[in-house]
């Protein structure tokens, strides 16, 4: 096993080189600079624009550019953000708790829903319930984030005035107050996020399940005469849960990478928000930055993945 | 004639017999209010008034939380580092200049005592130099002293090349120095009739406190801790910075403006759009200011109906124009398009000029796009008043523009496009991606079809259009297209920097890496020599006159076709009283915001 995931991770190595080349390239060759809004400030003359160019080593060849960027990753430096001349690795680890809080939620709700909906429905096919939840989920996986965010804005924050629509980091308050602050402005895009994820996620998890729910080993556990939610949980679900785990697992990475658009519509200044920011900003070292960190961890989480799958099957080995 | 009743008027506030109020009044009749009408007295020998103070609250703090959003949240707070307003904005709310500007252009002094004139001597009068008075007492956030050496400070950390400020422009060509500690004198290389751009203002004049920033001078500069924590002189102290999210501050209680400033708290937070910012702070309430909201007029008056804030505008010389290439984008000389050893096969007739600026309607792009926001000009300097001219005339006539087309000899071809010499009237038309920008070019392409004009419309990323990178065809100043629309901000009470663009020295070539200023490659002898005149003239009447005369030639030339005259558009809570400048930055007036109960 030891050896399996030594041998995962150092293959791990040379794709995430290739990895960072090809992110580096692309960025390099992106039309644009980070000082773009300077020129049309008639108080900074062009010569002024030039020499930060220069200065921040940006009119360098890019195969130059790109050792100096590896060199510095290996000794631990992540560079600085051209546009806050803060050092990357700062700005992301200020950027992560609200990330992990809200799009941490929202796949937590997520599951909480689709497991058991999918289950339930699974276990009684084209019933009324299933049929309930499967218009639901087909409702809930065509509406895009954006819409819904937009939609839930309108009805809760506009016309009813329960909830606000602005995510603040610093709330004024302590204790039980800041808690259910916290909470209460984390409603709508938890919300967004996880009946988005719950919607898809359900569909794939009764589909899992009817899979399984059909094979023989299931009718001779009935006919041994266990009780139904033995034969469920304990037999059916550990199967069927396969699939469903490397689904949940592929999708951590976009817990970390947060969700550029919702996170853009409620203000949420997360992962993905400083994204969004930096790429409309060209401010490359922080793309390359939350890039190249969310290749690590798709990485990752397929190793996850694929030890998950020997602990819940153990016919599957890892070799 | 105006230059005689000037004169004689000036004489009249000197000698008492006119107060200054009615000689603002006098020359707004003829055009000449605003900033530099000021500037006039001043150095007419009469001092320059201090702003009118609407400021009413009469004592310090008990506002409870001022919530600014700004869509584009400030990602630094060093303001010689800012890479655009928003970051000067940030940094406004702790740092200081030494003087502001007020909605009417009437300086505001802050840490400065005095306003210099040549009256109180502290003013050169050959506008060589100028001396600033500090107001004595005044402590930074951290106790130490505020003096001259800071002000001094100030000027070496941003001239120094290696230090890579923003702002090294405004301060590289004068000299500062020390008189006493409270008394700093600048010295111009040459006279300098604009004299209130160093340490003014918070574009460029946002003065730094030595004893923090002395060892981050030169390459030093991005370690200082004090770049992210900011320390300064201002009406609120620092508590927390996240970059592009939110900035916090508490009240200075020794703030050095008496009563003054009315929040106890102050948040800005970042991020989003114009839309929703509008909507948090005109339907909702959320935020008691939105800045820059960009937004349609009729979603503004929308949020507005029954909603808890309004909009505010705020008049400066902002103009979005269309500007004619006056070389050939087509045709490549020596690996550049548009090279100045081309002509424009149709611009080079001035009739197709003359009748493209008929074929702009104004008033309809106002009135679908720009709404409250927009005042319809035809003039390429709209500000200060004083500068703005009033022989110009525009109007908008597809009958008039096509008759002019006629006479020149450009006759419709079979599908309806004019043609003359077997050079067809096609235009290429670029603009940055920008919702009224888009409709701009759409509301201009109709009209020119009707008049027999082919018009191909493209829109460019604005992160494209508006850099430097040289390799890149698409950006402004390589201009290879035939019409480019987009507005260069306009951030002082002085058209000098701005008029200088168009120099005939200064078009953007493949040889100066297209950082030449004069994108539309037009060159003019006249303009340039009333340009350089301008530049060291010190009587403000005749300088005046040279900058009306240079917008002049580029309205009969008819190098730029003004689109609109754009006012700024702030979001406010009803009961806030904020203080906002067309010629400064939002928050350049923030000591003096309050909310009325």
């Amino acid at each position: 096993m030891s050896q399996y995931i030594l041998r995962r991770l150092m293959i791990a190595i040379p794709s995430l080189l290739g990895i960072s080349v090809v992110l580096f390239v692309v960025l390099a060759l992106a039309p644009g600079d980070p000082f773009s809004e300077l020129a049309t400030n008639p108080n900074v003359p062009p010569e002024v624009q030039a020499a930060l160019r220069a200065k921040f080593g940006l009119d360098d060849p890019i195969y130059l550019r790109y050792l100096h960027w590896l060199n510095a990753m290996l000794h631990g430096d992540w560079g600085f953000s051209f546009v806050s001349r803060m050092n990357v690795d700062t700005l992301i680890l200020q950027r992560l708790p609200a990330t992990l809080y809200v799009i941490g939620s929202a796949q937590i709700l997520a599951l909480l829903i689709a497991i058991p909906v999918g289950v339930y429905a699974a276990t009684k096919p084209y019933s009324l319930f299933d049929q309930v939840a499967n218009t639901l989920a087909f409702i809930g996986f065509s509406l895009p984030t954006f819409f819904t965010g937009l939609l839930f804005i309108l009805i809760f924050s506009v016309t009813l005035d329960w909830l606000p629509f602005v995510y603040t980091t610093d709330i004024k308050g302590t204790g039980i107050r800041w808690v259910l602050e916290m909470i209460r402005q984390a409603i709508m895009p938890v919300a967004v996020l996880g009946l988005f994820q719950a919607a898809s996620m359900t569909r794939f998890v009764r589909s899992a399940m009817l899979d399984v729910i059909r094979l023989d080993y299931v009718t001779t556990a009935r006919a041994k005469g266990l009780g139904q939610a033995t034969v469920i949980v304990k037999h059916v679900m550990r199967n069927a849960m396969i699939p469903v785990v490397t689904l949940i697992a592929l999708q951590m990475p976009a817990v970390f990478g947060g969700a550029i658009v919702t996170e853009q519509i409620f203000r949420i200044p997360g992962i993905g928000s400083l994204l969004i920011s930096s790429i409309l900003s060209n401010d490359t070292p922080v793309v390359m930055a939350v890039t190249f960190v969310f290749a690590c961890l798709v990485v990752l989480f397929n190793l996850i993945a694929d030890v998950l799958y020997g602990w819940l099957d153990p016919r599957i080995s890892l070799r | 004639m105006l230059d005689k009743e000037l004169r004689s008027m000036i004489g009249d506030v000197k000698g008492g017999r006119m107060d200054r109020r009615a000689f603002i009044q006098r020359l707004a009749a003829v055009g000449l209010t605003a900033p530099l009408a000021n500037q006039i007295l001043a150095l007419g020998g009469v001092a320059m008034a201090e702003g009118v103070q609407t400021y009413k609250p009469t004592k310090r703090g008990g506002g409870g939380a001022l919530k600014l959003l700004w869509w584009q949240g400030p990602t630094l707070l060093n303001p010689h580092f800012a890479t655009g307003t928003k970051d000067q904005d940030g940094s406004r709310l702790f740092y200081e200049p030494l003087a502001c500007w007020d909605p009417d252009g009437n300086m505001k002094l802050v840490l400065a005592a005095e306003i210099p004139s040549v009256q109180n001597g502290l003013l050169a009068a050959d506008g060589t130099s100028v001396t600033w008075k500090l107001k004595p007492g005044v402590k930074w956030h951290d106790g130490n002293p505020f003096s001259a050496d800071d002000v001094v400070f100030t000027w070496e950390y941003v001239k120094d090349p290696a230090t890579a400020t923003v702002t090294i422009a405004t301060y590289r060509d004068l000299k500062v120095e020390k008189i006493d500690d409270l008394t700093v004198k600048i010295t111009f290389a040459q006279p300098t009739p604009f004299w209130a751009d160093a340490f003014v203002g918070a574009g460029a004049g946002q003065i730094l406190p030595k004893h923090l920033f002395a060892e981050y001078i030169g390459s030093k500069s991005r370690e200082a801790p004090a770049n992210l924590a900011p320390v300064g002189t201002g009406p609120y102290k620092f508590v927390e910075f996240k970059p592009g999210d939110l900035i916090r501050g508490v009240i200075n209680p020794d703030y050095h403006m008496a009563n003054r400033p009315y929040f106890d708290t102050i948040e800005m937070k970042g991020g989003g759009d114009a839309v929703s910012a509008a909507r948090a702070v005109i339907q909702t309430g959320e935020y008691d200011f939105g800045w820059n909201i960009q937004v349609e007029d009729d979603v503004l008056l929308r949020l507005e109906k029954g909603g808890k804030g309004k909009t505010i505008y705020a008049v400066g010389g902002d103009t979005e124009f269309i500007a004619l290439n006056f070389t050939d984008p087509n045709v490549e000389v020596d690996g550049e398009r548009s090279s100045m050893k081309t002509k424009h096969p149709l611009f080079s007739d001035p009739a197709v000029r003359k009748a493209l600026s008929m074929l702009v309607d104004r008033e309809s792009i106002k009135k679908a796009i720009y709404g409250r926001a927009g005042r319809t000009t035809a003039n390429f300097l709209n500000g200060p008043e004083k500068f703005v001219s009033k022989n110009t005339t525009w109007e908008f006539s597809i009958e008039k523009a096509s008759k002019l087309l006629d006479d020149a000899g450009w006759k419709a071809g079979a599908d309806g496009i004019r043609e003359k010499d077997g050079k067809r009237l096609k235009l290429l038309y670029q603009t940055s991606i920008n919702g009224p920008r888009q409709k701009t070019q759409a509301i201009v392409k109709q009209a020119c079809q009707k008049a027999g004009i082919d018009v191909e419309l493209k829109s460019v990323v604005a992160s494209v259009f508006f850099s430097s990178d040289v390799a890149n065809p698409d950006t402004y100043p390589k201009f290879y297209a035939d019409l480019e629309m987009f507005q260069i901000p306009l951030s002082q009470p002085d058209p000098s920097q701005h008029m200088r663009r168009y120099l005939s020295t200064s078009v953007a070539t493949k040889e100066n890496k297209w950082q030449g200023t004069n994108f539309p490659r037009w060159v003019n002898k006249d303009y340039d020599a009333a340009i350089n005149a301008a530049d060291k003239e010190m009587d403000p009447i005749k300088r005046a006159a040279l900058y009306i005369k240079c917008n002049d030639l580029l309205w009969e030339e008819t190098v730029f076709i003004p689109a609109m005259h754009r006012l700024k558009v702030e979001a406010a809570a009803n009961t806030l009283r904020p203080v906002i400048s067309g010629w400064a930055n939002e928050t350049d007036n923030i000591f003096d915001w309050y909310r009325e109960e």
